[in-house]
């Protein structure tokens, strides 16, 4: 395979997880802004620096109205995370590997950016949102529907899960840094007021409310929400579970390819930083520490992955 | 202008011309509300198959579907052959003459072309003179232009010999049409096209160079997702089964053109390149293209890469040349040619441009260099404007245009929400050559004028495309 196709699968899977985690996190605020009276803005300016956007949001915008917000998370062209963006890049990365792609892959991600160019012309007003967001998610696990049910299981498919999780990765590690204080295991640390609406707000951005609640028997508390979502391998978007992924398909890549690679290590590195913890250990640690370290680490496992398979040069 | 009769290829004053009677007995029995159906059908289609093609400059307009019509050109097997053997002799005849062009000259030696129209030809590269490609083949694949006026009246209007596009369409119009209308290929027995992406690989794997031991690898090279044709390009690299390249994706590696795998860099021995020779090398050619691969051209003079079609073919089919062709036929095949000539004025002649100036409002008037329909002149539809601009056009810059009678072009009907109605088309067959022979797909892309009256066809002038059926007989 070209390294350019290997790097054009990535970065559309990449791009197709940030779209949905962009509209998991709008969800989140979104409810947050319709169900409590106190301090939306607050909450809104989360959303904003939890997808890395907040220099670039201010810079044209006073203030976090929810209008603005969610037009900018949304729609604008000028916001390179925006969703419109993000679908745009990962179908033009889609179109630059089209032969590595199945026909319904393909389709998939092609419909999907001719519906939501289509739906995020106009401003949204707050009655379409629901709508709208729920439209995002479905077309995503449309696209990753076709993809796990046609796809090869060959260095193409891997190359598009290394991606989905190195992703995925990073914005879980980001939604919990954002509000890391309200995760930790008591409120003297910060002297800020144990909420659970912060806590509330963590699970849903990462649409872990209900699981939350089947997966454990603890009442809300902040140790245990942060190990369920830094160290739980049954949660499909803790760090745990996306470490592994990652490892296991940089795995069949080296067996397919037979032979091992700079970013095997670091891949092994971040799987033994998460491996058989305990979450004292990691407050321990300091969990603001720990997390910017992880979203470092994650990066440069990205880059090093670039490097290896020669993605550009 | 007064009207013309023009020649219809389904209706003739005695009734359906006999390649359309079952195609007219089964359309007949049809619900036009269902055709109508079927119609928007076959637009999503194309949409969500992503067959789109890029205008250059309209950035709202990035990706433009071109328009499909449900009625397919039908051609009779006698005439197709008859057709073909044109397309065969006039293909072998344009190789050699890019052959003698780069070697001996003979033809400019007899004198049956004038030496000016190299020597001042931009797409005559000095770089290919005295050297031979491999298997001694310079265009691989040819997209004749070809239009008709009557029952045995074919022209060819243009030998687009150095990168043709458009067979995708071929392809996919078919699959489109197979999805459509299955009924209909049960009762008519139409010649399939499906086997071109085989044919062409193997044609372009058996032009491999000498270099080359084991299974040749061939890739197809695109200026990327930007380029009009990108879709075409990916279309072709995917039905072929290799890889689709950008230059950056490659580089010389001892001697050899490589590609940057993900397990390191991969020799290709045959290029599908898909772009322009000026952006092929920067070292050689264009230095500030981005497109190409630096030191291509070594690695080509040296035997060790095949490049599709040959740099320097460009020389073959400019329409200055193309006023020759007839000329060029008889001189490397020894006969007469069997498709005709558009008879073509060249400007650069002063009698021809008086004619043309005395006579501009009936005829069409081209760049020499000209493609897409861009820069021309239908005199008969033009404004006396748009003519006393071309009259000012032609006395500045003679050489650069010719001029050709409007031909009466056949029609053949498309689908309206009315019923059928006659359009103008022309028809581009695809040939395939390798030091094997020449192989030429039974149908082609027919391009349909959607304006009624209107003679101009390309996709980018609103033009829209049909399936080109060849009847089995």
């Amino acid at each position: 395979m070209l390294g350019k196709t290997a790097g054009g699968l990535y970065w559309m899977f990449r791009s197709l997880e940030r779209a949905e985690n962009t509209a998991r996190l709008i969800e989140a605020g979104f409810r947050i802004a319709l169900t409590r009276s106190t301090d939306t803005a607050s909450e809104w300016r989360s959303v904003i620096v939890t997808s890395a956007a907040q220099a670039a949001y201010e810079a044209n915008h006073d203030g976090y109205d929810s209008g603005q917000v969610v037009n900018f998370l949304l729609r604008d062209k000028t916001n390179p995370s925006s969703v419109y963006s993000v679908f745009k890049s990962a179908r033009d990365n889609a179109r630059l590997v089209r032969t590595a792609l199945t026909t319904e892959v393909w389709s998939a991600i092609n419909e999907t950016w001719m519906l939501l160019a289509d739906l995020l012309k106009r401003p949204i007003k707050e009655t379409d949102l629901p709508d709208l967001l729920a439209t995002i998610r479905q077309q995503s696990a449309l696209v990753r529907g076709a993809l796990h049910g046609t796809m090869l299981r060959n260095d193409i498919y891997d190359f598009c899960r290394i991606g989905t999780f190195v992703e995925r990765m990073d914005n879980t590690a980001r939604i919990v840094d954002v509000k890391y204080y309200a995760l930790l295991p008591s409120p003297s640390y910060v002297g800020s007021r144990m909420d659970n609406v912060q806590w509330e707000t963590i699970l849903r951005s990462v649409s872990a409310h209900r699981s939350y609640r089947w997966a454990t028997d603890d009442e809300f508390s902040a140790g245990s929400i942060a190990n369920f979502l830094i160290l739980d391998r049954r949660m499909p978007r803790s760090l745990s579970f996306c470490c592994s992924q990652v490892s296991s398909n940089l795995g069949y890549l080296a067996e397919e390819y037979g032979g091992r690679m700079a970013c095997h290590d670091k891949a092994d590195a971040l799987m033994a930083r998460l491996k058989d913890r305990d979450i004292d250990s990691i407050f321990e640690e300091g969990l603001h520490e720990f997390l910017t370290s992880v979203i470092s680490d994650t990066a440069s496992l990205g880059q090093q992955i670039e490097q290896d398979y020669r993605f550009n040069n | 202008m007064t009207s013309i009769e023009h020649f219809s290829e389904m209706q003739t004053p005695d009734g359906v011309r006999y390649p359309y009677a079952a195609y007219d007995g089964w359309f007949t029995s049809q619900d036009t509300a269902r055709l109508s159906k079927k119609s928007r059908e076959a637009e999503a289609f194309f949409r969500r198959t992503g067959i789109t093609f890029n205008v250059y400059g309209q950035a709202d307009a990035e990706e433009r579907l071109i328009p499909f019509d449900l009625v397919p050109r039908i051609v009779s097997n006698k005439e197709w052959t008859k057709l073909a053997k044109g397309i065969d002799q006039r293909v072998r005849a344009i190789n050699a003459f890019l052959h003698d062009i780069y070697n001996r000259q003979e033809i400019l030696r007899a004198g049956v072309v004038p030496v000016e129209l190299i020597a001042q030809n931009d797409a005559f590269l000095p770089q290919m003179i005295g050297f031979t490609p491999p298997g001694d083949v310079y265009t691989h694949i040819v997209g004749t232009d070809v239009v008709r006026t009557g029952e045995d009246d074919f022209f060819v209007l243009e030998d687009n010999a150095r990168t043709p596009s458009g067979v995708s369409y071929m392809l996919e119009n078919r699959e489109t049409m197979l999805q459509m209308f299955p009924e209909l290929f049960s009762k008519i027995k139409v010649q399939p096209v499906s086997d071109y992406p085989k044919n062409l690989r193997k044609s372009l794997a058996a032009c491999a160079p000498k270099s080359c031991k084991g299974r040749p690898c061939v890739a197809v090279l695109t200026p990327g997702i930007h380029n009009s044709a990108y879709y075409e390009h990916s279309f072709l690299a995917d039905q072929m089964g290799v890889e689709l390249v950008e230059g950056h994706d490659l580089r010389v590696v001892d001697g050899h053109i490589a590609m940057r795998t993900t397990r390191g860099y991969k020799v290709i021995d045959v290029l599908y390149r898909r772009v322009d020779d000026a952006f092929l090398d920067p070292l050689t050619f264009d230095p500030s293209s981005m497109l190409g691969v630096p030191g291509i051209m070594d690695v080509y003079r040296a035997g060790n890469i095949a490049i599709t079609n040959a740099p320097g073919t460009g020389v073959a089919d400019d329409k200055a040349i193309y006023s020759y062709m007839p000329e060029i036929v008889e001189f490397y095949t020894g006969e007469k040619a069997i498709l005709k000539n558009v008879e073509t004025y060249r400007c650069s002649e002063p009698d021809a441009l008086k004619y043309v100036l005395d006579n501009l409002a009936d005829l069409v008037v081209k760049e020499v260099h000209g493609s897409g329909g861009y820069g021309m002149l239908v005199g008969p539809a033009a404004s006396k404007r748009e003519l006393a601009d071309f009259t000012a056009k032609l006395k500045a810059r003679p050489a650069n245009y010719i001029a050709q009678p409007t031909l009466s072009l056949s029609t053949v009907p498309i689908f309206t929400k009315k019923g059928l109605a006659p359009r103008h088309v022309d028809l581009r067959p695809f040939a395939l050559v390798s030091p094997n022979g020449v192989d030429i797909t039974p149908g082609g892309l027919t391009r349909v004028a959607l304006k009624a009256g209107s003679l101009v066809v390309n996709s980018s002038q609103g033009g829209g495309t049909k399936d080109t059926w060849v009847l089995e007989d």
